[in-house]
């Protein structure tokens, strides 16, 4: 971590302010096939090998709108409670740049696929919040240039190379609302986006792959203002990382000119990662005039609402939702829920496992303790795994009945790691039930004492944290199946008698 | 059987018959479309190769039992049409190196329909013009007097068939670009309802309005030809996706119970006297022919030319943004790459296709949207709503398909009056409708000393080609008006 914070504001000045936050992101959809034509939407082919008359914008070629893809925008829309308007249509976006085959963008202008939503969020103590979206418009993707020259930028290159395998590629635009007051809240609206899309299948949201790309819309303003600042758009964030750090870097810029008297400009900026700061890229006097028009090449797009109503009966539980059940509903800690959440078939695979048990906080245990560090060190994850769902909850419900002890259900997990198969039954075959019976567990105990004299000693002269090893050492001694909390009563009920 | 002089119609039946085959007719037809095109430059270029190729293909599959419907007959496509493998350039220098790797729909339409392709056909750059002068490589003559003008912008395609250096070829219009030079070539041209025949594969000038459409020397052969390339395509999502029922069966003979619509905002008594008598009589051989003839009125058509000189040229400023020297085509570098496309499109663009993606831009820009295109589509919308109204008292509307003969070159120097040659068809492009001109008489033009074909416009409601046809068909076999000139191409029916 480099800095993050500029260190030019005071805490007490920086507190005087507010930020105003929107965020708008480009996400590419997971399809077979491109948004206007057949060519593979892959990632990482040769470059210009998934390329065809259309997405290369060869004269008389036309484009021809991928049905999924529309379908895709309409799922994402609805689950976060969008409306699916009857009539959409795709606008042409006119300007010029070389990864751009048409010099033109098939986008959505006024009539998008789908108006409004909230997209719920929490953010990583717990907090929940919610960001109203404008709209979430479907368009093509562009090519990519490479710049000959020594930092593969423009400036100073002798030529340029395009790789036009992207062109075309099926990209949902999500526009939020100026609801975000910190980096923080941003960060966790685009994690939850990215989360919901790929609960939804409709993109993988890969970041380092460019899948998702954002631009954040940030202007300050004094605490208990009601008209929002003036605000500049940063570009080029290319990690959630990224996002927190170029916000939190153009808040405190703002602030920095306001509080120095000078007078925040409308422009474009772009974050520069290696530097950490953002770099002015255009003012609002040299934006583009796009020209949008209807593209005469495509006719309107109709969702009538029957159609609208047949998607969104497939439509799932949100991870929002899921996250909620599991901190409201299980008691499952903020951070444990989050991780689960964010591990759509462990989560699945958890939910099964909770459910069968009828004892979900202490399955989450479970899954986010021995069953994932077994996970880890086999490079298997928890649901490709041989322990079943079934197993777990059995095993959770040996633990609570305190059937067996913790240690024991620690070996019997191990085993179902290894083998499958049912936790009672390895239970008996291991000999692994808990020893709950007061005579055989005080017999253990009484061998403990004669054994420890020294020890008898301390805790009797007040050392009394010396009873946790006398509990280990009969537990030791009955192999993990005393009744742990038997063994400690028993041990103190000899110990409390002079 | 004379493959040069026939019909689409008798040249495919005879290879059927196994009376001749496609490769005979191919060697016939090379060297004379050479010695014809010597004089009337209708080709940019000839492809007798590809032509030999395809004949050889039509006759194995003829040999095998298969009666492809244009088995054998000669066609041209206008060079705004992608063919595999051959140069297309759209009449521009942007696209003088270009050579299309695929085929266009329609194209390959014909060719899957038996069709041999002759070569590609010179026309106005991106199909923008009235008279084919605005081809960036060579001025088409017209068949029936060499200094004359074909029309245009489907120049090529009109005089190659007129010039019987074909026997069907395709067109493109968007304003009259099959119509006009139709009329001025003494040919049938016809375009079909928007949206009938595929785009794909047809260079974009304005997509909203373009489609292709066939030229022949008969109704019935037009017909034939557009059956064939009629249809949903997969490849246009413009492309309607409604039964194209066979037009080039049961034509009638005669007009009886058709109510013919005569437009009253399209008076021709203000046109030279030769002209305005030659449209009476057109519409007196329909009434002739049984027809009845009912004045309709169009209030809003005389909007169309200008909202058609905004709606069209938006489209084409957006359309033709691709032709920026990344890609294909011309290149001029630049020292960087706005330079380079600055270079590029000065040196590959005419001054017409210039005007008019400036004329589009500016319609589109932020300011005048509203005023210009905006404005433009609902004037579009009221004149389709005139035709509609019009409609429910005729059954066809007729009337001049230019408002003059074909004229000099060099004779419309002012783009304005050029535009104007339009006037009667832009109102039918704009509302979609098929439409068609077949040939109605002859008219010495001013200056002139022969007489030059003349064209009847027949626009009819949305989808009803068929009808369209059968009366454009009833009214070509009752005055036969074609037959009686010839051009000077010394070549006689």
């Amino acid at each position: 971590m480099i800095e993050e914070r500029t260190g030019t504001i005071s805490d007490p000045t920086r507190a005087r302010y507010e930020a105003v936050i929107g965020i708008e992101c480009h996400v590419e959809l997971k399809t077979v096939s491109k948004m206007f034509c057949g060519c593979p939407n892959v990632f990482g082919s040769p470059p210009n090998t998934n390329v065809c008359p259309v997405c290369l914008a060869l004269p008389g070629a036309l484009p021809v709108p991928n049905a999924k893809a529309i379908e895709a925008i309409v799922r994402a829309g609805l689950a976060f409670g969008a409306a699916i308007p009857e009539h959409a249509k795709f606008d042409r976006k006119n300007y010029f740049y070389p990864d751009m085959p048409k010099n033109y963008q098939i986008s959505q202008y006024d009539m998008p696929l789908t108006v409004g939503g909230v997209v719920r969020y929490w953010l990583e103590d717990g907090t929940r919040g919610e960001c109203r979206l404008t709209r979430i418009h479907l368009e093509e993707d562009t090519g990519k240039s490479s710049h000959a020259s020594a930092d593969g930028r423009l400036a100073g290159a002798t030529s340029s190379l395009v790789d036009f395998n992207r062109a075309g590629v099926p990209l949902m635009e999500c526009v939020g609302e100026p609801d975000l007051r910190s980096a923080e809240e941003a960060v966790a609206f685009l994690e939850s986006l990215a989360r919901t899309f790929r609960e939804l299948g409709v993109s993988d949201v890969k970041m380092e792959e460019g899948s998702l790309r954002c631009d954040a819309n940030v202007s300050v303003r004094l605490r208990g203002a009601t008209e929002y600042g003036t605000k500049a758009e940063i570009k080029n964030m290319n990690s959630f990382r990224s996002a927190r750090r170029a916000i939190e870097s153009e808040i405190e810029r703002q602030i920095a000119v306001l509080e120095s008297g000078g007078r925040v400009i409308q422009e474009t900026r772009g974050w520069d990662e290696a530097a950490g700061v953002t770099h002015s890229q255009r003012s609002k006097e040299e934006a583009h005039d796009y020209r949008y028009f209807p593209d005469p090449d495509l006719v309107p797009l109709d969702s009538p609402p029957a159609a609208v109503e047949t998607v969104r009966a497939t439509l799932v539980e949100t991870p929002y939702d899921r996250y909620v059940r599991y901190v409201d509903r299980f008691g499952i800690a903020s951070k444990q829920a989050t991780q689960l959440v964010d591990d759509g078939a462990l989560s699945g695979w958890f939910d099964r496992a909770a459910n069968a048990s009828g004892q979900a906080l202490a399955a989450a245990n479970f899954v986010l303790g021995d069953l994932s560090r077994l996970a880890n060190e086999s490079g298997t994850p928890v649901a490709d795994g041989k322990v079943t769902p079934a197993a777990l909850a059995e095993l959770v419900q040996l633990t609570q009945s305190k059937a067996i002890g913790s240690s024991a259900a620690k070996q019997v997990l191990e085993i179902l790691w290894a083998e499958g198969g049912s936790a009672k039954t390895i239970v008996e075959r291991e000999g692994l039930a808990q020893v709950s019976d007061r005579g055989a567990v005080a017999v253990l105990v009484a061998e403990v004492l004669a054994a420890n004299p020294k020890v008898v000693a301390d805790y009797r002269g007040g050392k009394t944290n010396v009873l946790g090893f006398l509990t280990g050492a009969v537990m030791k001694a009955s192999r993990g199946k005393a009744n742990p909390s038997l063994a400690q009563e028993l041990l103190r009920e000899h110990l409390d008698q002079k | 059987m004379d493959p040069l002089h026939d019909s689409a119609v008798a040249i495919a039946a005879a290879v059927h018959r196994g009376e001749t085959t496609a490769a005979d007719i191919a060697e016939t037809v090379i060297p004379h479309v050479a010695r014809i095109d010597a004089q009337v430059d209708a080709y940019l270029q000839l492809t007798p190769e590809l032509m030999r190729a395809h004949a050889r293909r039509v006759d194995a599959r003829v040999a095998a039992g298969e009666r492809p419907p244009l088995a054998g007959v000669p066609v041209a496509i206008k060079d705004n049409m992608c063919l595999d493998g051959t140069r297309t350039t759209a009449g521009s220098k942007i696209l003088g190196n270009f050579v299309a790797p695929y085929t266009a729909t329609a194209v390959q339409r014909l060719l899957d329909a038996g069709a041999l392709p002759i070569g590609k056909t010179n026309l106005d750059e991106f199909a923008m013009g009235s008279s084919g002068e605005n081809s960036a490589f060579k001025m088409t003559r017209n068949p029936y007097d060499l200094e004359r003008v074909p029309g245009g912008s489907s120049a090529g395609s009109a005089a190659a068939v007129g010039a019987f250096a074909a026997t069907l070829s395709l067109g493109s219009d968007t304003g009259g670009s099959i119509r006009e030079p139709a009329a001025f070539c003494n040919v049938v041209g016809f375009k079909p309802t928007y949206g009938r025949v595929s785009r794909y594969g047809l260079i974009a000038f304005a997509s909203s309005l373009d489609q292709i459409g066939p030229f022949a020397r008969s109704v019935e052969d037009a017909a034939l030809a557009y059956d064939v390339i009629a249809g949903k395509d997969p490849l246009d999502a413009t492309s309607v996706d409604r039964p194209a029922e066979p037009t080039a069966v049961a034509l009638p003979r005669d007009l009886r119970g058709v109510r013919v619509g005569i437009v009253k905002e399209f008076d021709t008594s203000g046109l030279a006297s030769s002209i305005d008598a030659c449209y009476r009589s057109a519409y007196d051989e329909l009434a002739a022919l049984g027809a009845e003839l009912v004045e309709v009125s169009l209030p809003t058509a005389k909007y169309g030319l200008a909202t058609y000189y905004l709606i069209a040229p938006a489209e084409c400023s957006s359309n033709l943004a691709r032709f920026d020297g990344v890609r294909y085509g011309l290149r001029v570098d630049g020292a960087d790459v706005g330079e380079m496309y600055e270079r590029t499109r000065a040196a590959g663009f005419g001054p017409e296709v210039k005007r008019r993606i400036l004329i589009g831009t500016y319609a589109l820009s932020s300011g005048y949207y509203d005023a210009y295109y905006v404005k433009a589509q609902k004037a579009r919308t009221r004149i389709a709503e005139d035709f509609a109204r019009a409609f429910e008292r005729c059954d066809v509307i007729a009337s001049p398909a230019a408002s003059s003969p074909a004229f000099g070159f060099n004779a419309k120097s002012d783009p304005v009056a050029m535009y104007l040659m339009d006037y009667y068809t832009i109102p039918v492009s704009l509302a979609g409708l098929p439409s068609l001109s077949v040939p109605c008489g002859a008219v010495v033009p001013e200056g002139g000393s022969s007489p030059m074909p003349m064209g009847l416009q027949l626009a009819s409601p949305l989808f009803t080609e068929r009808a369209l046809l059968g009366y454009a068909h009833a009214y070509e076999q009752a005055t036969r008006h074609a037959e009686k000139l010839h051009p000077v191409t010394a070549v006689t029916r």
